[in-house]
């Protein structure tokens, strides 16, 4: 290694502590960081699950043809959309609990996330929705089918193959911004690490090992996306 | 009791006026068709009587009943009365059987079993039966448009309305549809057929109407309409369909 010049962190600290201890070190921290990956899975999954019903109700609402309920719906994505997740999240832990409504941490968290990115999930939605063929909806109709039986059986189905690709996207977003729910104090990985950071001082451990975590948790997800995008594909 | 009756049914799209007062009825068990040149109006009146589009002056009345897509009763009139599109419009993510028995199983509550027993025998009548399982897209155009009228009849329709049915198809797919719905006329299925197909009209039809600029100019038995128009636009209209390069 020359001296003076950049050096990878991870070369320059094997050389510096010794490869061995670096591991050691990192070994060392994961069961604490473990607690921190429960309380992300939950906080990812949760708010997956809560923006997508919302998501969902907003595009549907969207698409209606009743104004009032089309507005309503444009006006709130559109508010969401405009607002930082991290204001959201503050909004919902430190301003309700004034108004009478008080949370969890981690129930404000999962809200708070999932309302933020029903705006998102609500755009791609009616995306999808309305790139589905106008002949099916015809189809539908002339069948006889309500509007909800249209949507489940006919509109849904066939959206959902649209909306595939950037609901994966979405679904590592969501993974990766959890660690906003470490400002309302909900101990996930990010700030579990950090707790175990600034009690060891032993920050490059720590923060790889995060890092590395948020990696591994990452890969399934797109492996599972690119799996249902073949497989859905391969019906069209 | 008329089947299907327009009542001075008038239609606009915005400014534009597309129906300026229809008179029509198609009868029990009539076939009739629908002839005209495009942009005169006839797929926008066949699509009154379902509820695919709405009309501002006038009724339309199935049995009767006054069909207005913004009421309740509309999903009964779509019971009734089927349709079949020009573009097929099958469900792409179902098989053909899926299709079939969507309505009956989805719309009409009937029993899945006794649902798939009629819809294979309906497939079978229009030569699909080895076709069940397959998806539309694996299917010809003529072979998704038999599935498309197998879809209406398996609702048990009153009428079919039938919305330019070959013109989507290749030339040598046209006549596998047509005889399917030559067959069915035979059987008394009241039908109102918008068409570019005058033969077929000629032959099976009880009466034409001809359309243009949203009236109907003229309108009696195939072998007045077609073989002696009156008017000098049903004739001039007939020799261009007939004789296009002239």
């Amino acid at each position: 290694m020359r001296r003076g010049g950049r050096v990878p962190a991870a070369a320059y600290i094997m050389k510096k502590f010794g490869m061995s201890s670096f591991l050691q070190d990192m070994i060392n921290f994961l069961p604490a960081l473990m607690k921190g990956i429960q309380l992300t899975l939950i906080v990812t999954v949760g708010s997956i699950i809560f923006s997508t019903v919302l998501g969902l109700i907003w595009a549907i609402m969207r698409l209606s043809s009743n104004r009032a309920l089309s507005l309503t719906s444009a006006t709130i994505v559109n508010i969401l959309r405009a607002i930082p997740i991290l204001v959201q999240l503050f909004y919902i832990y430190f301003v309700m609990p004034e108004l009478g409504l008080a949370l969890t941490a981690l129930q404000a968290a999962i809200i708070g996330l999932g309302i933020a990115y029903s705006s998102y999930q609500a755009e791609d939605f009616r995306a999808g929705i309305e790139a589905v063929d106008h002949g099916q909806t015809e189809a539908a109709q002339s069948i006889g089918m309500s509007r909800g039986l249209m949507m489940r059986r006919v509109i849904l189905p066939q959206a959902i193959k649209i909306i595939l690709p950037s609901y994966g996207n979405t679904m590592i977003m969501m993974l990766k911004d959890s660690s906003l729910a470490s400002t309302i104090t909900v101990a996930e990985l990010s700030l579990q690490g950090k707790l175990i950071a600034s009690s060891t001082f032993k920050n490059t451990a720590v923060f790889t090992t995060v890092a590395l975590l948020y990696l591994v948790m990452c890969l399934p997800l797109m492996g599972l996306s690119r799996w249902l995008e073949k497989r859905m594909g391969r019906r069209r | 009791m008329a089947m299907i009756e327009f009542q001075d049914v008038h239609k606009s799209f915005g400014a534009l006026e597309v129906l300026k007062g229809i008179d029509a009825t198609v009868g029990k068990a009539e076939v009739v068709c629908i002839i005209g040149p495009s942009g005169s109006g006839k797929s926008t009146m066949l699509r009154c009587v379902n509820g695919l589009e709405d009309y501002q002056k006038g009724r339309v009345l199935v049995e009767g009943q006054v069909v207005d897509r913004n009421q309740k009763s509309i999903r009964e009139v779509r019971m009734e009365v089927a349709m079949v599109f020009q573009r097929f419009n099958l469900f792409p993510h179902r098989t053909v059987l899926e299709n079939v028995i969507e309505g009956p199983v989805y719309v009409k509550g009937e029993n899945r079993a006794s649902a798939t027993e009629r819809g294979r025998a309906l497939l079978e009548r229009v030569g699909l039966a080895a076709k069940a399982d397959n998806h539309p897209q694996q299917l010809s155009g003529g072979q998704q448009q038999r599935v498309a009228i197998a879809r209406a009849l398996a609702m048990q329709p009153r009428a079919i309305l039938f919305d330019e049915p070959t013109s989507a198809l290749d030339p040598e797919l046209v006549g596998e549809v047509l005889s399917v719905m030559r067959d069915l006329a035979k059987e008394g299925m009241t039908m109102l057929i918008v068409t570019h197909e005058i033969a077929f009209a000629r032959e099976v039809a009880d009466r034409v109407l001809f359309i243009d600029g949203g009236i109907i100019v003229e309108q009696g038995p195939p072998s007045e309409v077609l073989v002696r128009p009156n008017h000098p636009r049903t004739q001039d209209f007939l020799h261009r369909v007939l004789h296009p390069i002239d």
